[in-house]
């Protein structure tokens, strides 16, 4: 996997919101990268910049308000950021594409299924296909999502489609291209549980059998440890960690992290967990030097006035912590 | 559209009209003054008065007299003009199809006006195109139209002297064979396009003027709700999932953007009848509205009822037939009212 | 911040007297985040200098207009007709009286007609809707919604032309016949809310503990239409201006010689094109009221929108 060129990779990402009365500064130089045929889960609060980053890897964060101030995002080693229209729109689609969370607000209201699949479909063949191979490809698709009587769903209105349903249908339409990077953000967060629980399988099977690279954002840590291969942890706009799952589970480094996996409930007892005390900062005055300091019970002076570097404690497992800077080694453990 | 919804709707509206009748019927009745005095004049001997009253069965108790109000309304016999001197229903059919034609004509400008400002509003919102845009929208919105004819009579009639000022077809000019009664389709019919093109030149002015208020309002509603529906995730969703730019503005973001738009298309059209009273007046556009607005400023009783009959049954049609567009445009709507309630 | 402020109020201890002292801290705090707001788009302050400024016109009238004699039974025909000048800003009309002081005037039958109208037609239509959608669903419902109904079936301004002409013709007739075809919007307005709020849990809750159907009506359900019914209600001052003009426009409403903006649009329509000050002024006077009055109703609208977020 390391001797692999990466798919995907986000170099100190900054994007800014430019609202009314102020700048909200939301990424603060992101750092993450995809290899091919890797699954890499991303987690952190509500609000901390999963999704911005997500579609600004896409381009398709609004802008205005959202403006990418600075960084760059290679897809196979090309700038997405620099591309043309013309040039994304290749890549969207066909080589990269994402599946929302809200599957009610992710599909349009007013077409139904079959024509929300056609354009997709034409698209990735490049106009190639004939109607009669477009509707054959968009049944394929929604049998490959377990859906029964696909004629007959291809004519239904997302009004008259229950939620799990729904979540398949884009599921099908992401994969429907064979795309080689799905971002998955927080599939199925808005239905019910055991539903969600059958969605994530499917679509964990889905890219394992197509052998599609993902990036999976959500907020639960149980769905991420027994999909992804690696964990990104973002905090207020920055990656405060990384490392291989079963690491970053087994030995936490960030006091974020930390506080993260705390505030999963155990089976082996010890009560409910105290989770982190405070909130995301306001992010039109983010706190000075690392974010996090302003809620980390171990703050130190530095803290306060410097943003912390990626420190690669083992390799693979990177934080951004002064906690585990050169002189502060042996202190912390 | 299910059959049960529009048969539903017909049902609702048919009782609807029956209560404006009766309303109509109050308001004639409780004039101020002898209806009867009104009719035959100050001057008319007291028996013409007497048989007048038996006739008009002014004797009976209301709900007799409604009885017979209706009766002969549903028959199309509301009486005699005060005014024309002829039978209100002949009236209403003369001159009905030239305020249909400045309807349709004022509907094309505002509905065609609205979208396209709409979407280059949305297009390039906040820039300086959208800015001039949403200003001349305001203005639009808040001057009457009565306001608009005078500016216009002022700048194209006299000023620039482009446009003929007043009437339907010009002195000298024979109007076409009544066909449609519309005097631009019936030249069209016969082939004089002399003809068409000096009664289109009569029907642009007054067109525009009711045109402008809805066009500014609809224009309003295109750009929010186009602005709205960008930031949904549907248009994030069919952008990353690699849909071109340009379909996705051409089909999936107008479609849904049209719905309020349509929505409020009949409470303009029912302004721009109104305002049709004042526009036909300034322009002496031998519509319906003029006709009306005569009959009321002489007090023609029948002419008045009849004249608010039909723009009430006029404005339930096309409100019938703006619920009909928002359902075929809205599988939500169509899909819900299909079960019924 | 909303949920965490609200689960402050919900762990600890308070006394029903502390809740309701937060609570209007609270709503203090966004009335003044509101009224930034608002004070912070120059339309909307635009929109309100402008109903303020046309406000003292017609107040003060008869100490602003520089010939407040113009208004009466008056002529001067050495200087009729005369275009703007310095001596008169927006010239004279036909029989020599000062347009502009004719003008300040007519801002007083604009303003007490909207306000007239409205003053009856909101505690009217409020009311019907009120009642009838709490009563959802009963007689009362069906009846006073029936009737809504007709009277919104008919175009609003060809419902009071009708009724202006069979009246006689002043200003107090023409207000009648606009109230006539004005409450309906306002039952329509806050029987929607009504019957959106009648199952809300404050409202179930006051019936249970027995308040009466007063109390709730007027302390529990009348609270939450009063930003929607305000806001309309400056729109509809607009509005109302000009249904008004309107009808002395074509001469159902305010006679002459009394200096109504839609009566002087109409008789300078008959010196168009060359003495085009007397029609044009006052109709840009017209437009410059509804205006001001529409801006400060959307500025409203964001107002209350911001508050209740």
């Amino acid at each position: 996997m390391v001797n692999k060129a990466p798919l995907l990779e986000i170099k100190n990402l900054r994007v800014h919101y430019k609202v009314y009365g102020g700048v909200l500064k939301v990424l603060d130089g992101v750092n993450l990268t995809v290899y091919p045929g890797e699954k890499v889960g991303l987690v952190g609060e509500t609000g901390c910049g999963k999704t911005t980053t997500m579609k600004t890897a896409l381009a398709i964060l609004p802008v205005p308000p959202g403006v990418v101030v600075g960084g760059e995002i290679l897809y196979k080693g090309r700038n997405l950021l620099a591309m043309s229209p013309r040039q994304l729109s290749n890549v969207r689609g066909r080589e990269m594409t994402m599946i929302f969370q809200d599957p009610m607000a992710a599909l349009n209201p007013v077409f139904n299924v079959e024509q929300q699949f056609t354009p997709v479909l034409k698209h990735a063949a490049k106009n190639h296909l004939s109607n009669k191979e477009i509707h054959a490809q968009a049944v394929l698709a929604l049998q490959d999502v377990a859906l029964a009587d696909p004629e007959r769903l291809l004519q239904a209105y997302p009004i008259q489609l229950s939620g799990g349903m729904r979540q398949r249908v884009c599921i099908g339409m992401a994969l429907a291209t064979r795309p080689q990077l799905l971002i998955a953000d927080e599939p199925g967060t808005a239905l019910d549980v055991t539903i969600q629980a059958q969605v994530l399988r499917l679509l964990n099977n889905l890219v394992d059998r197509l052998n599609t690279s993902i990036i999976l954002i959500t907020h639960s840590l149980g769905v991420v440890y027994e999909t992804v291969d690696r964990l990104y942890v973002m905090y207020a706009g920055n990656i405060v960690e990384v490392a291989p799952t079963r690491k970053l589970f087994s030995n936490p480094l960030h006091p974020y992290s930390q506080g993260l996996m705390d505030a999963v409930p155990k089976l082996s007892g010890g009560g409910i967990s105290q989770g982190i005390s405070g909130r995301i900062p306001d992010y039109s005055h983010p706190p000075a030097g690392c974010r996090f300091h302003t809620r980390c019970s171990h703050v130190m002076e530095i803290c306060r006035h410097q943003k912390p570097p990626e420190f690669e404690v083992e390799e693979g497992h990177k934080v951004a912590c002064y906690l585990y800077g050169p002189k502060n080694q042996e202190a912390a453990v | 559209m299910s059959v049960i919804f529009l048969a539903k709707r017909l049902v609702h509206s048919v009782f609807v009209l029956l209560g404006l009748s009766i309303v109509i019927f109050l308001i004639a009745r409780i004039v101020p003054g002898d209806p009867v005095r009104l009719a035959v004049g100050a001057r008319a001997p007291q028996w013409v008065v007497d048989n007048m009253r038996e006739h008009m069965h002014l004797n009976e108790p209301l709900h007799i007299q409604y009885g017979y109000w209706l009766r002969d309304a549903l028959q199309g016999d509301f009486g005699i003009s005060l005014v024309t001197r002829r039978g209100v229903a002949k009236d209403i059919r003369e001159f009905l199809p030239a305020t249909f034609e400045l309807a349709l004509y004022s509907l094309f400008i505002s509905v065609t006006g609205a979208l396209s400002f709409g979407i280059i509003s949305a297009r390039y919102k906040d820039r300086w195109a959208d800015n001039v845009i949403r200003i001349f929208s305001y203005l639009g919105v808040v001057t009457p139209s009565f306001v608009f004819a005078i500016i216009f009579l002022l700048i194209f009639a006299f000023v620039l002297d482009w446009l003929p000022a007043i009437g339907r077809l010009s002195n000298g000019l024979t109007l076409p064979p009544r066909v449609t009664g519309m005097v631009t389709i019936d030249a069209l019919l016969i082939g004089d396009f002399n003809v068409f093109w000096d009664a289109f030149k009569h029907i642009i002015m007054p067109a525009l003027s009711l045109a402008m208020g809805s066009m500014a309002q609809e224009a309003r509603i295109t750009r929010a709700s186009m602005a709205d529906n960008l930031t949904k995730d549907y248009i994030a969703s069919a952008r990353a999932l690699g849909v071109s730019e340009s379909l996705v503005m051409r089909r999936f973001l107008l479609k849904p953007s049209l719905i309020p738009t349509v929505s409020i298309l009949g409470l303009d059209f029912a302004a721009g009848m109104g305002n049709a009273f004042l526009v036909e007046l300034i322009f002496n556009w031998p519509g319906l509205s003029r006709y009306g607005m005569n009959a009321m400023l002489s007090k023609d009783l029948n002419a008045i009822s009849a004249v608010i009959l039909t723009f009430g049954v006029v404005f339930v049609v096309v409100n019938i037939c703006v619920d009909i567009v928002v359902g075929q445009l809205d599988p939500r709507i169509r899909l819900s009212t299909a079960k019924g309630d | 911040m909303s949920i965490s402020s609200q689960s402050d109020l919900v762990s600890a201890e308070i006394s029903p007297h502390e809740f309701s002292q937060l609570w209007r801290a609270s709503r203090r705090e966004s009335l003044g985040r509101a009224w930034y707001k608002f004070s912070r788009n120059p339309l909307s302050l635009i929109g309100a200098g402008t109903v303020l400024f046309v406000i003292i016109l017609a107040v003060f009238a008869p100490y602003i207009a520089p010939y407040p004699e113009h208004v009466k039974p008056f002529t001067d025909f050495a200087n009729a007709s005369n275009p703007p000048s310095s001596s008169h800003w927006f010239g004279t009309d036909e029989i020599g009286r000062d347009i502009l002081s004719r003008i300040i005037f007519g801002y007083r039958f604009s303003l007490t007609m909207g306000l007239v109208v409205l003053s009856i037609v909101v505690p009217v239509g409020v009311f019907l809707g009120l009642v009838a959608g709490y009563f959802q669903h009963t007689w009362f419902d069906t009846i006073i919604m029936r009737i809504t109904d007709i009277f919104l079936a008919v175009p609003p301004l060809i419902l009071a032309l009708s009724v202006a002409s069979i009246l006689e013709r002043n200003l107090l007739n023409s207000m009648l016949a606009v109230c006539l075809t004005w409450w309906p919007w306002y039952t329509r307005l806050v029987y929607g809310i009504t019957t959106g709020l009648r199952n809300e849990f404050f409202v179930t809750s006051a019936e249970i503990t027995g308040a009466s159907k007063f109390h709730i009506l007027f302390r529990e359900i009348l609270p939450n239409c009063i930003s929607p019914v305000f806001t309309k209600m400056s729109l509809d001052m607009g509005w109302v201006i000009i249904i008004g003009a309107s009808l002395s426009f074509v001469g159902l409403g305010v006679q002459p010689p009394n200096p109504d903006l839609g009566t002087m649009v109409a008789a300078g329509r008959r010196y168009l094109p060359d003495e085009w000050w007397m029609s044009v002024f006052p109709a840009l006077a017209i437009v410059l009221v509804v205006l001001g009055f529409n801006l400060f109703g959307d500025g409203l609208r964001d107002l209350f929108a911001a508050e209740n977020s």
